[in-house]
């Protein structure tokens, strides 16, 4: 029973929440737009503009929460921007997503550069920093697995809750799926799929937003150009594999968490087998998990299809 | 409603519309396909702003700006194609954007249990726990109606409620709109069918081309002054005249069984014959299997069991391309999404299904001035109204999109025409035009495989009907023995 | 000349040379521009200055010129591979691998091949390279096709898969022996791209994209094999009915696609590094769906999207020394041109549908 308290093993499965936690964000945000219709190709874009404008809010103001905050709002307007082309002018959602990075990414490094200038030396801030739990963080296993965090990883899984809650329990979860599945029957009911889609797709852009907060005001205190490397990609696919559930998402993310702890540490680990086939595994299983499940993997019915209103 | 007046772009579905509901009345919107009376409807439910004209609701004038205001005003309306999220339960459904059940957490147990009872109480049986997208299409329908009733529907509109059910079940609804309108619930009654107006209503207002045609009492009328009203007089469909000259079978279907995608089982055994210079047409009420046995035939869709031989060959596997090199030509139900390409050029689809013969393409190249030159012609012989063969074929009316599909199908003098509901949609001149060129196939010695829901249509065109019941024949009736009654039978699996 | 002839001219010359695509898609670049200007301004810069020396750089001197150019090959290719995929309806987000994967056929092939004569080698290096892309990309197909797996999902997963696998086989199998990086052996120059230019790295990819993009265009808009592919990305279900062969039109477009990422490996492989190493691309597959979407997915405007953006790439770095202005304002214009055309082409719909339903 050695290897429980193993110090690599115990950083290794601390770390691997840490970096689950940015993609756990943005693939809830993404089961918001996904669940109401929309093809949230853009959640990499609204992480990195989260990014970039929560570490510059801290290094301005010093306030970490601040940070958080504006990276959610600034998430939720970039939102508001790809929405107005997926379901107002009714572009292909890929398309419009794809360009959106583009422009995030361009975005976030021209005014990084231009706030912080070439310089060799890159700004720091004081990240969040773990919470202090006592004797529960030295636990084998469940530790770091659960109790060496900072408050945002808290804020993240607490997030999962509620993301269940609404998405599972509540009318407003209820219209989402609605209007994701069948938007003309949620139309003649009363439900306005335009004004939901917005909201779900602000949503998903707040919740990417603060996922990519985490990447520079928690896990590292810096910023660096199109830091976000493609979780927002991953995200898409951990929503496959978590089947659009916020539970299933959350496993799913601690999974690709886990496979990047994993290229942090190649050499720490006793593994014969190279490790890249084992980065490679959660995707391959997301590709699996995708061709398994014949129909889509239950995917709602009007998913990526603009809705033209009044019929016809 | 007075003096509706509503248009698509350059398209007139509502002109001039007056029409009057009263309390306890069971009032029917008869009219043929096109003529106006779902958009009317639509209108009254506020999913769409009529550009002139008035509601008045109890004597008081509103405007319905939406379907909430719709649903204040006691308007509850079951579509032609149900509003029902598959993925949610009968409670859910009902309970979307329901004031009543807006709280942040919706209590679906209680409202499971009301839904019940109030189905109990107009014999609707329901069950508000059940996923929606499981149940048969008749339950959908009466968890539809019971969903208008429990928002308070006053006025309930009904569009074509019969289309998707047996006789037996469209039997069994008729009792509960009675009992409902002896409650004093106003209901429109959408339909083109005369014999179930005739049966069910108080009163029928009659719609013709977005106008009205009249308004009557159901038992102060009878049908063949009606169906005079619905068609205008003015014009004649065509009638197939002469007796047959079968020659030899080019279209034999032999025990053709399928399962559709979901595991339902679509076609049972199903066997017919088709001979040169006859038209046989395949009746029954909607969704009896006839889309399966039509696309069956033209390779769309690989039967499980049985044979399909064009002009003796069998066929039953072979790609789309080799039934059309063997003669085939095929006019399918849903045009947009089966026949054209509405981005590509009337051009370019008029030659989708020739595009590789030498006589468009040489080295594997198109050539385009004989590909233009063969549009321009199929328009002029097909009266295609258009401004250039270069405009994309979605800029065109439906009509219009569907002479092209005609031609570009008959063009090639198909030896076997499968037409499926070719006449949907379009008016009654466009209608005329299209049964008169199946009856010159039939005459040039053609086999005519005719799908129709629209009984007048089949028992003015056809040599012979096979009945289609659940997938399997359920009879078949020669020209002189054709009579409603004997279909109707058969249409509802009643053996002869 | 008769008065057909000569509407036929013109008729041609509006097709080939002045459609409304190249018209709207001039309009976004200016646009894009005028608002990169802007910015420029906001900062207290010179926006006349920064184009100038962005230009200046990419396209003012021969060295300039060259490098705009080498960045171009791998852009065009994986451009008009993904714009004949989009064509037949096929969300092929896979170039990067298919790329990946092709670089390290071509430098295997190249290494094994080694003292043979050049034109044995590179051939054989490039039909690997083709070779391998395609069935990389086959791939997705038979997850579509067979197992009705999303591509979009799928081809960005095998996307890092292939990034992965390269980066096995170069700290592994094909790993240079005399380095400890991450990087197969130097190539022969038998088995490298002959330059074009003295005094630059222009190498023959050039020409080859060139080709590529004229028989591309040409395939869409002449044959028949073409045509049917545009109609199944329409409407397969259509394209079935009339007899088209629809999984040949989608294999088409995952197997075109996958040869021609291919072929960008090859030429980056066997024409720049002279070597396969494991940053050997920037991202070229992602942003070949940018230029795919600039150029109209037409072959030709790809070439050209694939021109401007690699200009844009190459100056940006002389306009932030010379002007003052980010570089990352260049993937902001980038990224504007494409929303500004997507917008353009959206907004007359948008605005019938507004006109139609008024009241």
């Amino acid at each position: 029973m050695e290897f429980l308290s193993d110090p690599v093993l115990s950083g290794f499965i601390a770390a691997s929440v840490r970096l689950s936690i940015p993609i756990l964000l943005a693939a809830l945000g993404g089961m918001f737009a996904e669940k109401s219709g929309v093809l949230n190709i853009g959640l990499e874009g609204m992480m990195l503009i989260g990014c970039f404008t929560g570490f510059i809010t801290v290094h301005w103001s010093g306030n970490l929460w601040l940070g958080a905050g504006v990276a959610v709002l600034i998430g939720a307007v970039a939102g508001l921007g790809l929405a107005f082309y997926a379901v107002t002018l009714k572009s292909n959602q890929v398309v419009v997503g794809i360009a959106f990075n583009l422009l995030m990414l361009g975005v976030s490094a021209y005014f990084f550069r231009l706030a912080f200038g070439s310089g060799t030396a890159s700004p720091r801030i004081t990240p969040f920093g773990p919470i202090d739990l006592g004797p529960l963080g030295e636990i084998p296993i469940l530790g770091p697995l659960l109790f060496q965090h900072d408050p945002l990883t808290y804020l993240s899984l607490a997030l999962v809750v509620g993301g269940w809650l609404v998405m599972q329990r509540s009318t407003i979860g209820l219209s989402i799926k609605a209007v994701g599945e069948h938007p003309e029957a949620a139309e003649t009911l009363g439900l306005d799929p335009v004004a939901i889609r917005y909201a779900a797709v602000a949503i998903s852009g707040a919740l990417a937003g603060l996922g990519g907060a985490f990447l520079s005001i928690s896990a590292t205190g810096v910023f660096l150009d199109n830091m976000t490397a493609g979780r927002g990609y991953i995200a898409l696919a951990i929503l496959i594999l978590g089947r659009r559930h916020p539970f299933g998402v959350m496993v799913a993310a601690l999974l690709f968490g886990a496979a990047e702890a994993l290229q942090l540490r190649a050499q720490l680990l006793p593994i014969g087998l190279p490790l890249q086939f084992l980065i490679m595994l959660p995707y391959v299983l997301t590709i699996v998990v995708l061709a398994a499940s014949a129909t889509r993997s239950g995917a709602p019915a009007a998913l990526g299809q603009p809705y033209e209103k009044g019929g016809r | 409603m007075r003096n509706i007046r509503v248009a698509f772009g350059a398209v007139v579905a509502n002109d001039d519309v007056s029409f009057a509901v009263q309390p306890g009345e069971i009032h029917a919107l008869l009219g043929e396909n096109g003529a106006g009376k779902t958009t009317l409807m639509r209108a009254l439910a506020g999913l769409i702003q009529p550009q002139a004209g008035s509601i008045e609701i109890g004597g008081r004038p509103v405007t319905i700006d939406g379907p909430l205001e719709a649903r204040r005003l006691g308007i509850g309306m079951v579509h032609q194609h149900f509003m029902l999220v598959p993925t949610l339960s009968v409670a859910e459904n009902i309970a979307l954007g329901l004031k009543e059940v807006r709280t942040w957490f919706p209590r679906l147990e209680q409202l499971a249990d009301e839904i019940d009872a109030l189905g109990a109480r107009y014999g609707l049986a329901v069950n508000g726990r059940a996923l929606a997208g499981e149940l048969s299409v008749a339950s959908q329908q009466r968890v539809e109606i019971v969903k208008a009733l429990y928002r308070g529907a006053r006025i309930l509109v009904l569009d074509e409620p019969t289309a998707v059910l047996t006789p037996q079940e469209a039997a069994a609804l008729f009792p509960v709109l009675r009992a409902l309108a002896a409650a004093g619930t106003a209901i429109v009654f959408i339909s083109h069918k005369l014999n179930e107006v005739m049966a069910l209503t108080d009163r029928i207002t009659v719609l013709r081309r977005g106008k009205v045609a009249g308004t009557l009492r159901t038992a102060a009328t009878e049908p063949r002054a009606i169906a005079r009203m619905m068609v205008g007089g003015e014009v004649t469909l065509p009638q197939l005249e002469g007796m047959p000259t079968p020659g030899r079978p080019l279209l034999e279907v032999d025990r053709l069984g399928l399962t559709d995608g979901r595991g339902v089982r679509r076609l049972e055994g199903v066997s017919l014959s088709v001979g040169a210079g006859e038209i046989v047409a395949v009746a029954g009420v909607d969704g009896n299997g006839q889309q399966q046995l039509a696309e069956a035939i033209v390779g769309l869709q690989r039967p499980d069991s049985g044979r399909v031989l064009i002009d003796g060959v069998e066929m039953t596997h072979r790609p789309v391309a080799e039934r059309i090199a063997a003669g085939l030509a095929h006019i399918p139900e849903d045009r947009h999404r089966t026949a054209i390409f509405e981005k590509l050029s009337v051009t370019d689809n008029a030659v989708a299904e020739e595009a590789g013969r030498p006589r468009f393409a040489r080295w594997g190249l198109r050539r385009l001035s004989e590909t233009r030159a063969f549009a321009a012609q199929l328009v002029a012989d097909y009266d295609v109204r258009l401004g250039s063969t270069e405009q994309p074929i979605g800029s065109l009316s439906g009509g219009n999109q569907q002479k092209v599909v005609l031609g570009r199908a008959l063009s090639r003098d198909p030896r076997l025409v499968v037409a499926v509901q070719p006449t949907r949609g379009l008016d009654i001149g466009a209608t005329a035009f299209l049964q008169n060129q199946l009856l010159r196939r039939r005459a040039a010695g053609a086999a005519v495989l005719l799908i129709s829901t629209e009984l007048d249509e089949v028992l003015a065109l056809a040599d012979r009907i096979v009945v289609l019941f659940k997938g399997q024949v359920s009879g078949v009736v020669a020209r002189a023995d054709f009579s409603v009654e004997k279909l109707g039978l058969l249409m509802a699996g009643r053996g002869a | 000349m008769s008065e057909s002839a000569s509407e036929a001219a013109v008729g041609l010359a509006r097709r080939w040379l002045l459609p409304r695509s190249v018209l709207s898609g001039v309009f976004c670049v200016l646009a894009a521009f005028a608002m990169g200007a802007l910015l420029i301004a906001a900062i207290g810069r010179d926006p006349v200055l920064a184009y100038l020396s962005l230009f200046e750089a990419s396209l003012g001197s021969t060295n300039g010129l060259a490098e705009t150019a080498i960045r171009t090959v791998p852009l065009a290719f994986c451009g008009i591979g993904i714009a004949l995929a989009f064509r037949a309806g096929v969300f092929n987000v896979g170039a990067e691998g298919q790329l990946f994967i092709g670089g390290v056929a071509a430098a295997w092939v190249g290494l094994q091949l080694g003292g043979q004569p050049q034109w044995l080698v590179l051939p054989a290096m490039g039909v690997a390279a083709a070779l391998a892309g395609a069935a990389w990309s086959a791939i997705a197909g038979v997850l579509k096709l067979k197992f009705r797996a999303d591509e979009l999902i799928t081809t960005i997963m095998l996307n890092y898969i292939a990034i992965y696998f390269v980066g096995y086989l170069l700290h592994g199998p094909l790993q240079d022996p005399g380095s400890p990086l991450a990087r197969t052996a130097r190539l022969a120059t038998e088995a490298r791209l002959p330059m074009l230019l003295e005094g630059t790295r222009l190498h023959a990819g050039l020409l080859l994209v060139v080709i590529v993009a004229i028989v591309a265009q040409v395939f869409l808009w002449r044959s028949v094999a073409g045509f049917r592919l545009r109609a199944v990305g329409h409407n397969a279900r259509a394209a079935e009915n009339t007899g088209m062969n629809v999984k040949a039109a989608l294999w088409t477009g995952f197997l075109v696609c996958g040869a021609l990422a291919g072929l960008a490996g090859f030429s980056e492989v066997a024409g720049v590094q002279r070597r396969m190493i494991e940053n050997l691309s920037p991202g070229f597959g992602y942003t070949a769906i940018i230029v795919a979407l600039l150029g109209q997915t037409n072959p030709l405007g790809v070439l050209a999207a694939a021109v401007l953006f690699a200009a844009l790439q190459i100056g940006s770095t002389t306009m932030e020394s010379a002007a003052g202005v980010p570089s990352a304002l260049t993937t902001v214009i980038q990224a504007l041109v494409v929303l500004l055309l997507i917008g353009q082409n959206a907004l007359p719909r948008f605005f019938r549908r507004r006109a139609a339903s008024g009241s």
